[in-house]
């Protein structure tokens, strides 16, 4: 993966947060050297149980097309059943990530041409003492164990600032606890 | 400080820096989200404004010209069909020579319905004595704001700031906040030379005649026309006092450039890329595309687009060999305004010289089409080599 140039497109339903996880990836990518960030939700169509998708570019310097991802280098899918109803790996360039919240074991799945990443970061998320379906921190975790794009650390400091009246503690065990326990495969 | 925000979060932000006394706003998609944080502000007291909920877009443009008329620095925003029901009042409140700023997220107008980015609601609104200036991200939303309420207070003509819907209102990006020590310094508190006073009732911009009278002081009044000439006359000497607002706003801030126009790789290019607005960064992208391929090209966005800088303009495009004019909006029965806006810059500095460049003007975006970056890259290399069309050609068209 060019580490230059890096697109993450993120697949998730209307409330489960999806934009809020890429606003902080985008911070922590901001603060670890990467000054050209853009993040753009799904236009005009957010509705809550919808699927949405959200685009996150990070780049080493200011970004002027804000044109929705084309060609990811990473697609994150909060909810497995998106599986079924969105075309999740449309455009995704070959080897690139798939990080999947999914409930089933990794070799259930089988996505020739990308390096898939599994972690059941919805029961995770409650085990750290989250509500349940509360995913969007723990997801982030599984993104830096598949990609290893910025550090734990920055993300985790993202997570106590964006989450520091919402039980900043429990989210943050969901991310290191989803980081732990993603499992990755060629 | 930098921060990552949305666009609207932007404008929110540079509206409290700026100390508004009173907000009036009707909620319209993409702009809601701006106004929400402004209440919100008012609520947890972080901007000490009165914020004063209305029924309609008439409304609030109506309350903030009474607002104004009393002396206070006000702020109201809308979007498409909400801009096209103040326009009475938008119209009114420049023949009143207020200084209201008033953000234009950019939306396409019914009918059909679309919630979505065009310019086509700020461009009809392009002939109702505003200044408009365009913004191409956070930075400039931001930064625009600010100097707006200067601009407007010095030249008592009212100031849409447009940014293009969902675009930038919608999509995060990081931006320097400015300090608030260092927006008080740049704009004083807002001291009008009249403000209405209960205890001294006045009439304000009743009928007016079509010839000048003298007034009950024994003064010659100003007729209908020369108010109207005043406001022509003032809004194009506005152009020196935008020149004055950004060497200001660099003084105290550190950044800024050229007020009018937004240049990129523009001094040795054969071609140029004319846009308002975000696509103008979008056509950098093509235009380093363009570049690798050997293609001399360049783009300029244009920032002020009432009053037209068409000095500055026609002297930056002359000699190219092509101007190509990407719109999102186009008059309709003819083409894209700012497309003949260029022609006519061109013309009147130009005619004559045999440096007259072909303009090319694309439509594209409409409605929020999405306009791929592939697609603008080929449409600015076609017209290249030579005209594509007379007729606007819009991009991406599927008929």
């Amino acid at each position: 993966m060019n580490k230059d140039y890096i697109e993450i497109r993120w697949h998730g339903r209307g409330g489960q947060g999806a934009i809020t996880a890429a606003k902080i990836v985008a911070g922590a990518a901001f603060v670890s050297g990467y000054p050209g960030v853009v993040m753009a939700p799904t236009f005009g169509t957010e509705r809550r149980g919808a699927p949405v998708t959200t685009s996150l570019k990070i780049a080493r310097s200011k970004i002027y097309d804000l044109s929705p991802i084309e060609t990811p280098d990473i697609v994150v899918i909060l909810d497995y059943l998106l599986l079924n109803e969105a075309q999740v790996t449309t455009g995704l360039k070959p080897g690139g990530i798939i990080v999947l919240n999914t409930p089933m074991a990794f070799e259930f799945y089988n996505f020739k041409d990308y390096k898939l990443a599994t972690a059941d970061v919805t029961a995770i998320s409650v085990e750290a003492g989250l509500p349940h379906g509360m995913v969007n921190s723990g997801i982030i975790g599984a993104l830096e164990k598949a990609a290893n794009l910025l550090s734990m650390e920055s993300l985790i400091k993202g997570i106590k600032e964006e989450f520091r009246t919402r039980e900043p503690q429990k989210n943050v065990l969901a991310a290191q606890l989803a980081f732990e326990r993603t499992v990755t495969g060629g | 400080m930098q921060i990552i925000e949305d666009g609207n979060t932007a404008a929110a932000l540079g509206v409290r820096l700026c100390r508004p006394q009173v907000i009036a706003a009707y909620p319209i998609t993409p702009q809601t989200p701006l106004t929400e944080k402004l209440s919100e502000y008012v609520e947890e007291g972080s901007l000490a404004a009165e914020y004063i909920p209305v029924e309609s877009e008439h409304s609030a443009l109506a309350v903030c010209i009474a607002a104004s008329s009393a002396g206070s620095r006000v702020f109201t925003a809308t979007s498409a069909n909400g801009l096209l029901y103040m326009h009475e009042q938008i119209q009114w409140a420049a023949g009143a020579r207020l200084p209201i700023v008033m953000c234009v997220v950019n939306r396409a107008v019914g009918a059909p319905w679309n919630i979505w980015n065009d310019q086509q609601d700020s461009i009809s609104q392009r002939d109702t004595g505003w200044i408009q200036i365009y913004c191409a991200d956070h930075q400039q939303i931001i930064d625009t704001v600010i100097k707006a309420y200067w601009l407007a207070e010095k030249v008592s003509i009212p100031i849409m700031v447009c940014y293009d819907g969902y675009i930038l209102s919608h999509t995060f990006m990081p931006f320097d906040l400015p300090q608030q020590k260092k927006v008080d310094a740049f704009l004083p508190p807002f001291k009008p030379d009249y403000a209405l006073n209960p205890d001294e009732p006045a009439n304000l911009n009743t009928v007016t005649l079509p010839d000048v009278r003298v007034d009950v002081h024994g003064e010659l009044a100003h007729g209908y026309m020369e108010i109207r000439y005043l406001l022509q006359k003032d809004t194009r000497l506005a152009l020196q006092e935008a020149a004055q607002a950004e060497k200001r706003f660099a003084e105290v801030f550190g950044r800024g450039g050229d007020p009018y126009i937004e240049p990129y790789l523009c001094d040795d290019a054969e071609y140029i890329a004319v846009g308002l607005g975000s696509i103008t960064y979008q056509l950098r992208v093509c235009v380093d595309e363009l570049r690798r391929e050997g293609i001399k090209v360049g783009v300029m966005g244009v920032r002020y687009y009432r009053p037209f800088p068409d000095k500055v303009i026609a002297g930056a495009l002359k000699g190219k060999k092509a101007v190509i004019v990407f719109e999102k909006a186009i008059s309709y029965g003819y083409e894209g305004a700012l497309a003949s806006d260029l022609k006519s810059a061109l013309y009147e500095y130009l005619a004559g010289t045999g440096s007259l460049p072909v303009i090319q003007n694309y439509i594209a975006g409409i409605g929020g089409r999405e306009i791929r970056t592939d697609n603008l890259t080929k449409a600015l290399k076609a017209a290249t080599k030579g005209r594509v069309a007379q007729e606007p050609v819009w991009i991406g068209l599927k008929l």
